[in-house]
């Protein structure tokens, strides 16, 4: 337990050197944030809040997708068999889904900031809201990343990771969409607790399947 | 007779469903009158594909456990024939909401949740053609099949429950959210079991047809290789 604790902990220092080290991968997908967010407020200019919001997950999501895709792809596979000698997949898998949930919390953050300078300012709860970017951001990772497994082991782009994700997305991003109601309304809506329970939930059972499913995936 | 007996079950049983679906009597509820007995061809679909992406799920989990071609071509095969039970489930309801809802599509969760699961399963088979080794092919289409069906299931049983809607047995928090049981007169209850039955003999039956012929279709290649 120590030991795959300490694996994971190792497989994370490195995703983060290495993002230290090539910063173009990082600030290539904070540009491609703030070229999506402006190209949109060229578009739409300041729309009301259920516009604001739905527009506001759905970049969510494209970033997610581009964020992702290339935590696999950039693994060529004789790295992939030297990370298979020094530690087990599902330590490989879970180092990836904790590297890609704190990246897509950055850009979600930074992504919300854009948005309520460049779209206007709708929110009544912005720390309520802020949390729930958080936790959104965390959730669409963990789907993505596996599903960006599944795209590598079949050495496909970001496209397929779109196909294979949009309908399993679909369940979160309604429970966020309706959780996010709250930053917009004075009043605290019933049944939010049940919701977020029910998104935390979703998350640990992507969690689970993953750590189940991913060493089927990586055999060769 | 042993290997046989259920595919005439299916032919007896839908026989009886389209007989006694069209003629028995049923009650009047709301706006639907008699298209109320969509319920014998429409709710069965529901109940067939999912028994055939459950047995499709079961194949891809056995070939996880032990790798035999065998086991992917039927899951693939099964996930097929509920593609097609889901297409006509959707199709079904489609012509029955133009009729009690005015509109053929209105975004009604079960709707979406249908929707849903064909893009989910054709999206498994753009997977599974995007890979030419056959080994890889099954193993990485297999995992995706499982992931795809834990998060599908939970998401039909929460979703529909969560909003409102004009579905049959759509009351939001209450209830099933699939069908209005409670609409369900005992009449009605001696066409429906059996009706659900016979669809999903019908699944398989066609299911194992297409299989016998992949399965075939394997052979040949493997013996026009050896020669």
């Amino acid at each position: 337990m120590t030991q795959s604790l300490q694996h994971i902990f190792v497989l994370l220092k490195k995703d983060f050197l290495l993002e230290i080290r090539q910063q173009y991968s990082f600030y290539g997908i904070v540009l491609y944030v703030a070229s999506t967010i402006f190209v949109l407020y060229l578009a739409m200019g300041q729309p009301e809040e259920k516009v604001w919001n739905g527009l506001f997950w759905m970049i969510q999501l494209f970033i997610c997708v581009n964020a992702v895709a290339k935590s696999f792809l950039q693994e060529s596979s004789g790295r992939m068999l030297y990370y298979y000698t020094i530690a087990g997949p599902r330590d490989f898998i879970l180092s990836k889904l904790l590297f890609n949930a704190l990246l897509m919390t950055v850009m979600s953050v930074t992504s919300l900031l854009l948005f309520r300078l460049l779209m206007g300012d709708p929110l009544q709860h912005p720390l309520q809201f802020t949390a729930i970017v958080c936790l959104g951001g965390c959730s669409l990772s963990f789907v993505f990343t596996f599903l960006a497994a599944i795209a590598a082991r079949a050495r496909q782009n970001a496209a397929l990771i779109a196909i294979l994700g949009f309908p399993l997305i679909i369940p979160q991003v309604l429970l966020l969409m309706r959780i996010s109601n709250i930053a917009f309304a004075d009043v605290i809506q019933k049944g939010l607790l049940q919701m977020s329970a029910l998104l935390v939930g979703l998350d640990l059972l992507t969690l689970a399947l993953a750590a189940v499913l991913f060493p089927f995936l990586w055999k060769d | 007779m042993r290997g046989y007996w259920w595919k005439i079950l299916t032919i007896v049983l839908l026989t009886y469903t389209f007989i006694a679906g069209f003629l028995i009597p049923v009650p009047d509820v709301g706006n639907l009158e008699q298209t109320i007995r969509n319920l014998f061809f429409h709710v069965p679909m529901w109940f067939g594909q999912l028994t055939l992406i459950t047995v499709s799920l079961v194949y891809s989990i056995l070939y996880l456990r032990k790798p035999e071609a065998r086991h992917d071509i039927y899951a693939s095969e099964f996930a097929k024939t509920g593609i097609v039970f889901g297409m006509l489930g959707l199709v079904t309801g489609m012509i029955w909401a133009n009729y009690t809802w005015g509109a053929p599509w209105n975004n009604d969760p079960k709707q979406l949740g249908a929707a849903i699961a064909l893009l989910i399963y054709l999206a498994y088979f753009i997977l599974r053609n995007s890979m030419t080794d056959i080994d890889k092919r099954a193993r990485v289409s297999a995992v995706y099949n499982i992931f795809a069906y834990f998060i599908y299931v939970p998401m039909i049983m929460v979703l529909p429950r969560m909003v409102e809607s004009l579905h049959p047995g759509g009351k939001g928090v209450e209830g099933n959210p699939g069908f209005g049981g409670q609409d369900l007169d005992a009449t009605m209850r001696t066409v429906f079991w059996p009706a659900v039955i016979g669809w999903i003999l019908l699944g398989i039956w066609i299911t194992t047809l297409r299989l016998r012929l992949q399965l075939l279709e394997e052979k040949k290649t493997y013996t026009s290789l050896a020669s």
